[in-house]
């Protein structure tokens, strides 16, 4: 953006009209800081008043979560494991199908059969992640899961039914931005790679991914991050049953499916399980800030740029 | 940059030169054949989505599902509060959030220079559009509902949406900002214009098709939201129209919800039926959006 100074205009004194409307606009930029700030103090304080309840350090190194059954016991790690099962079977599904499908539309696709997969991708995009959880409920675990995997192996709710629908969701988001990065590399660079040749598939592979890396890695990060905070899919695929466990086939419950639970309950306000809601969201806050920060940071340091 | 790696031809034992071609253009045909492997099955994935739903929703759409009240009864179940609900929630986020979100864009891409300050502002905004939108609703749960004091209203929810979709309002209306080139500005400065008349009046114009894309794609966003909902308070059994700032409310995703969790399966068809009707509202206002573009965009030509 190019303003001049020397471009003010020639009346001395700026009318206060101005200075109102500079003001009003400012004010407008500053509810986005107001909230990140308000979303880390509600956090933090309230957090704080549960760690005057449960100690941090069964809270962070605790296995078992019971929030509901006496004893209580609230050790994160259980919710923090649903999470991440769900979250690692999400990006293993979503970062084939949405790097081989940057690569068919920034390599190999005409602008006509853009013009139809790039609407579909976007269609998923934007499908209520709701919307993902009663199909996974209702048709992918009935009708294609549990005939594969064996009625008895699978139940109703399951790690590998949400991270199925979730890597789905997340799918156009590492397409979108990694196709970006792959159309981003000049031609000049495809073509000295041919005219060495190089078959397009070779080409693809060593000169186009290597120089998107950046843009791939950071859009893998986004969708890690994406998956981790993904609420209602997971709570309708997921199930509720807190468990430490590493096996895609059982219930799990996530930190979202957790908050979730307990805002639909007649929860007390001032009970510990409502103080423990605020506990999990700040760990959740800080999972996904330090993911996007990663995400951010691996733009800005292995950026490549072409002249 | 890759030019080491780049594949050279290299001597065969007997010093001949084998590029061995064929095998590197077979590899190269099984990949591009998965690649319309991916694409063929995010193509059937969403098939299968739109199938279930509309296979189970479509036999309870009726004129009685559109005008009735929830029920015991699947037979006489209908929507209509949560369709109110809904439309007043999404109503009132744009109204708030597209002030908001336009002035802030206007503020970073034309008040603000180039500091620190404005980098900051600006990385702000792209962390706060990676927070999971079930924070907003602890947020909004904690500051509307409890602190604020607006209770468990529809305001609440309108209040707690509009931070859920600030995010893509601002970087919206940036990109079309941003899009307007240079050449409008000076001209109205040499024209002797105003900070604030050459961004009204040369800025604004040129960028509001993609300003009101923007906030429309956003509503679209807005009507399938449903965790931040959850928190503050729309899931309730409600049978009389909402009131924007008293009473319970409900909206159509936290009506899904409901029904999708019980039991009996003539509720997951009314489920189904409820998400046919958020489907076309998203589809409605997304046709709108294309529309606006086009139809605002008519007139600007450089």
């Amino acid at each position: 953006m190019i303003v001049p100074t020397t471009g003010r205009p020639l009346t001395r004194r700026r009318p206060a009209s101005e200075r109102i409307i500079e003001i009003l606009l400012f004010l407008a930029a500053a509810v986005g800081v107001v909230t990140t700030i308000g979303i880390i103090v509600v956090l933090a304080y309230e957090t704080l008043q549960f760690f005057s309840l449960v100690s941090p350090i069964d809270f962070f190194t605790g296995t078992t979560w019971s929030a509901s059954i006496k004893p209580y016991t609230f050790g994160v790690l259980a919710l923090v494991s649903g999470t991440l099962l769900v979250a690692a079977i999400a990006v293993i599904i979503a970062v084939p199908l949405g790097l081989l499908a940057a690569v068919l539309l920034s390599e190999y696709s005409s602008s006509r059969v853009r013009s139809i997969i790039k609407p579909a991708l976007e269609t998923i995009a934007g499908i209520p992640t709701i919307v993902l959880g009663f199909f996974a409920l209702y048709f992918l675990t009935p009708n294609i899961l549990k005939p594969i995997i064996g009625d008895d192996n699978i139940g109703t709710f399951s790690a590998l039914a949400a991270g199925i629908v979730v890597g789905i969701l997340v799918t156009p988001l590492i397409a979108s931005i990694s196709e970006d990065s792959m159309r981003a590399v000049p031609r000049g660079m495809r073509e000295g790679a041919y005219a060495m040749g190089a078959t397009k598939f070779e080409v693809v592979r060593k000169v186009v991914f290597p120089a998107a890396l950046s843009g791939i890695m950071a859009s893998i990060i986004l969708a890690a991050s994406r998956a981790i905070g993904e609420t209602m899919a997971v709570v309708l695929a997921g199930g509720t049953k807190p468990q430490f466990t590493a096996n895609p086939l059982e219930s799990v419950q996530t930190m979202t499916a957790f908050i979730i639970q307990i805002s639909l309950g007649d929860t007390p306000q001032d009970s510990i399980q409502f103080k423990a809601l605020f506990a999990v969201a700040g760990t959740l806050f800080a999972m996904t800030l330090i993911l996007n920060l990663i995400s951010n940071w691996v733009v800005a340091r292995y950026r490549t740029s072409y002249e | 940059m890759t030019t080491s790696s780049a594949p050279v031809p290299t001597a065969g034992a007997a010093g001949h030169f084998e590029p061995a071609l064929a095998r590197r253009r077979l590899i190269g045909t099984i990949f591009y054949g998965a690649c319309l492997a991916s694409i063929f099955i995010l193509l059937l994935s969403l098939f299968l989505i739109l199938w279930d739903v509309l296979s189970q929703g479509v036999p309870w759409l009726d004129a009685q599902f559109l005008t009735g009240v929830p029920s015991r009864k699947p037979e006489q179940a209908g929507i209509f509060p949560a369709l109110i609900g809904t439309i007043e929630v999404v109503v009132i986020t744009a109204l708030l959030a597209f002030p908001i979100g336009v002035g802030s864009a206007l503020y970073l891409a034309e008040y603000a220079g180039n500091g620190r300050v404005t980098r900051a502002l600006r990385t702000n905004i792209s962390n706060l559009s990676g927070v999971p939108s079930v924070i907003y609703g602890i947020f909004g749960l904690a500051l509307f509902v409890r602190v604020v004091g607006f209770g468990f209203t529809v305001f609440s929810g309108a209040l707690t949406l509009t931070l859920v979709i600030l995010p893509i309002v601002i970087i919206a209306s940036m990109e079309a900002i941003k899009a307007v080139p240079d050449a409008q500005r000076e001209g109205a400065y040499a024209l002797g214009a105003s900070r604030w008349q050459m961004v009204r009046q040369a800025v604004v114009p040129a960028a509001a098709p993609g300003m009101m894309t923007g906030i429309i794609l956003a509503m679209a966003r807005a009507i399938g939201e449903t965790a931040p909902l959850i928190l503050v308070g729309a899931f309730t059994f409600v049978t009389f129209l909402p009131q924007p700032l008293n009473g319970s409310y409900t909206v159509l995703p936290i009506q899904v919800l409901d029904w999708a969790t019980r039991p009996q399966a003539d509720f997951h068809g009314l489920a189904a039926a409820a998400i046919i009707v958020i489907l076309v509202l998203m589809f409605v206002l997304n046709g709108l959006a294309i529309f606006v573009r086009a139809r605002l965009s008519r007139h600007i030509q450089w």
